[in-house]
């Protein structure tokens, strides 16, 4: 019973960081299903909407005011604005202008990008990770009182909440609204989406912009449950949620959902069975195998090589 | 002015203004175990305000600007000029090496200490840029965990020296070696991968490295990394003041000069010189043999080399793997220097600066990347009240490079026969 509960808090841990990763493995997936680069910089994106946030909510803190659903919308608003015009200035910036070239050179920018971006958050901000107070505490317990307790905070509820509203959101809007068929025509094929009166540069800013606006709800989210922000918080859960994302298959949508889960509950279990320093080895480890042995991930196509 | 053009500088301005003001106009502070909010100086708001006004005018006469600036060129009086011819190009080129390699080699006894110590770092990225520039320039793998090579060196010689008692020349061929070898098992696996996977797996890689230095405490002593390195000795005789192991001698008793601290760090620059002249020469003579001209041809069009008879494999193992080897050489030399090593120098960004090195100089081109080298490692040091925005200056230089001259800033230029025209 005991170890079964434990087992059950581990996935639950896994099920919200997992949930997390997902929503910035989207930016990933999607941008690299349209013009298919890796966007190095989508990690920092991510890092300053939680220093955003973190900023409209001690912000409101100071003006006194403390009701905590205004605090959390104005907060994720203020997320939502700030990073997704960092997503459009930084594909107008640093990506449309080499476009199109070897494939080595956008990557190459988007690095320097990101590393432009570590350090000027990092300039503005300094280097110390700065706590983001504690807005929701609390939890439901379950199991005996001298034993093992399962916990599921109301934190954790509120990030499966948010992220599944944010899912099926995104789900509704690329099936259903203009922008998304759009988004779907130029994924499939560009040239042709451009010849049929599609802007493609504009379907192109737009995926940016919705990769980096659920990268801003990821920054919230993961800001509050973990209760602090440094300027390198960025990088490795952009590297963890591009593993997500290849783990699902590259250009799927549902596959980064899945992905996301799938290394979120694999991290949790490192850290719960075996040690929690680990856990980076064991998501960068499952990104080697899954692009050594099956690079299209489990919901990717299978790429084919035209010569 | 046409009214799109008004519309769109309005939009930018107003980007600009989002994205930087909430980041660089309130500054977040700690107030005891609270955060506090702080408004910047009145020069950053007004300087935020200032570049939304830049971005606005820009935007707005953009195609007049754009313009204009195209007919610069026209202006640069060199550049209507007739390129060098071959010959007098390479001989040129080696005179520059050879100028620069004499000059290396009397510097030291002119200037202070702690430049010496600093160009030893030099010659040190010089190995590791050059070693990059194998992988990258000539290959065209982008290596993103090269840090992790340098490591491998660098540990070997610390745990070698640390249980066995070897010596750093004992200690050199096995570091690089070893270095050669993690490459060779890395890479067999990982280089059927496109591009951009390569980019990301040998990131993994270099991090996974990182982390498992950091942890195995009880081989590589963790975070707090191994200290008390031997220095290199000049056929058994060491540079300390009091000699330290049985059967040596000591430099300034041998030669009865008296003793100087600077004796041992002129030693390891000329020790970091001589293996970066090696290096050097050693790429530059595998560039002119077949398997340097494979990695090009594999780089330039892989299908077309692949029907023409090259082993993809093996072709680019073989500059992984070579990459790898100068690595561990120059890890090796590091963990001298410094004496102490922790995985605080293996981590990303340190394969980032190497990368934004051997890009900056251009991409397979050796005296481009050596004289980024200098520069990316001089400049800071020189300018040390911007040593802050060191790494924000190399972003932005990345990125701007990729978009207007991805050659780089000394491009390479094969060599190659030239039909003359018909008359």
């Amino acid at each position: 019973m005991q170890d079964l509960l434990y087992f059950f808090q581990q996935l639950i841990n896994g099920l919200t960081i997992g949930s997390t990763y997902a929503l910035i493995a989207i930016g990933y997936t999607m941008v690299y299903g349209i013009i298919g680069m890796i966007n190095f910089a989508h990690g920092e994106i991510y890092m300053i909407g939680a220093y955003t946030a973190l900023i409209a909510i001690t912000g409101l803190a100071t003006l006194g005011i403390a009701w905590l659903p205004l605090i959390l919308i104005v907060a994720l608003l203020c997320a939502v604005i700030v990073s997704s015009s960092m997503g459009w200035a930084v594909e107008r910036i640093a990506y449309r202008p080499v476009r199109g070239r070897h494939r080595l050179i956008p990557l190459i920018s988007a690095i320097g990008m990101s590393i432009f971006l570590q350090n000027y958050v990092h300039l503005a901000q300094g280097s110390r990770n700065i706590g983001f107070p504690a807005l929701m505490e609390g939890s439901f317990r379950f199991g005996s009182a001298e034993g093992f307790q399962l916990s599921l905070s109301y934190m954790q509820i509120t990030i499966f909440i948010t992220t599944l509203v944010c899912m099926t959101i995104l789900s509704l809007f690329i099936s259903r609204s203009r922008i998304g068929r759009a988004c779907r025509a130029v994924s499939q094929d560009l040239g042709m989406a451009n010849l049929l009166g599609i802007d493609t540069n504009r379907i192109i800013s737009a995926t940016f912009v919705i990769g980096a606006a659920l990268a801003a709800v990821a920054g919230l989210l993961l800001g509050m449950y973990y209760g602090s922000v440094d300027p390198l918080f960025g990088f490795i859960a952009g590297l963890k949620a591009f593993t997500a994302a290849v783990l699902g298959g590259i250009g799927s949508i549902p596959g980064a959902m899945l992905g996301g889960l799938i290394l979120g509950v694999a991290e949790s279990m490192t850290s719960g069975y075996l040690s929690g320093e680990y856990k980076d080895v064991v998501s960068f480890s499952l990104l080697i195998l899954i692009l050594l042995f099956k690079p299209t991930g489990l919901l990717g196509k299978p790429e084919v090589e035209k010569i | 002015m046409a009214t799109p053009n008004l519309k769109h500088a309005l939009f930018c301005a107003i980007v600009t203004l989002i994205i930087a003001y909430p980041i660089l106009g309130l500054n977040l502070v700690a107030q005891g175990t609270k955060v506090g909010l702080e408004g910047a100086t009145t020069s950053t708001v007004i300087s935020v305000v200032l570049a939304a006004f830049v971005v606005f005018f820009f935007q707005l006469f953009r195609d007049s600007i754009m313009g204009s600036l195209g007919k610069l060129p026209k202006l640069n009086p060199l550049s209507g000029r007739e390129p060098m011819p071959q010959a007098k190009r390479a001989k040129l080129e080696s005179w520059v090496l050879t100028a620069i390699v004499v000059f290396a080699l009397f510097w030291p006894f002119l200037v202070s200490r702690g430049s010496v110590d600093l160009a030893t770092l030099v010659l040190i990225y010089v190995m590791l840029a050059l070693g990059l520039n194998v992988v990258v320039g000539l290959a065209g793998l982008l290596d993103l965990g090269y840090v992790a090579f340098y490591a491998v060196g660098a540990y070997t010689f610390a745990l070698l020296s640390q249980y066995f008692g070897f010596s750093f020349w004992a200690a050199l061929p096995i570091g690089a070696c070893l270095a050669a070898l993690f490459g060779l098992v890395l890479g067999f696996p990982v280089l059927r991968l496109r591009g951009d996977y390569l980019a990301i797996v040998t990131l993994g890689f270099g991090e996974i490295i990182r982390i498992l230095l950091n942890n195995w405490t009880a081989v590589t002593g963790g975070p707090n990394g191994i200290g008390g390195i031997p220095e290199p000795t000049l056929f058994g005789m060491e540079f300390g003041r009091r000699v330290k192991e049985e059967g040596n001698t000591s430099f300034h008793e041998t030669f009865g000069i008296a003793y100087s601290g600077e004796h041992k760090v002129i030693f390891l620059y000329l020790i970091a010189l001589v293996l970066a002249v090696i290096t050097a020469l050693v790429i530059r003579r595998l560039m002119r043999m077949p398997v340097g001209r494979a990695w090009e041809a594999l780089r330039e069009d892989e299908i077309a080399a692949r029907s023409l008879g090259l082993s993809r494999t093996a072709v680019k193992l073989s500059a992984f793997t070579i990459g790898a080897f100068f690595a561990g050489f120059a890890g090796t030399v590091f963990a001298s220097k410094q004496g102490f090593i922790s995985p605080e120098s293996f981590v990303f960004l340190e394969s980032a600066i190497i990368l934004a090195i051997v890009v900056l100089g251009g991409m397979g081109s050796q005296i481009g990347v050596i004289l980024a080298a200098i520069a990316v490692t001089i400049l800071p040091e020189l300018a040390r009240e911007f040593a802050d925005y060191r790494m924000l200056i190399f972003g932005a230089a990345m990125v701007l490079m990729m978009v207007w001259r991805p050659q780089g800033l000394m491009p390479m230029r094969r060599i190659h026969i030239e039909l003359k025209r018909q008359e």
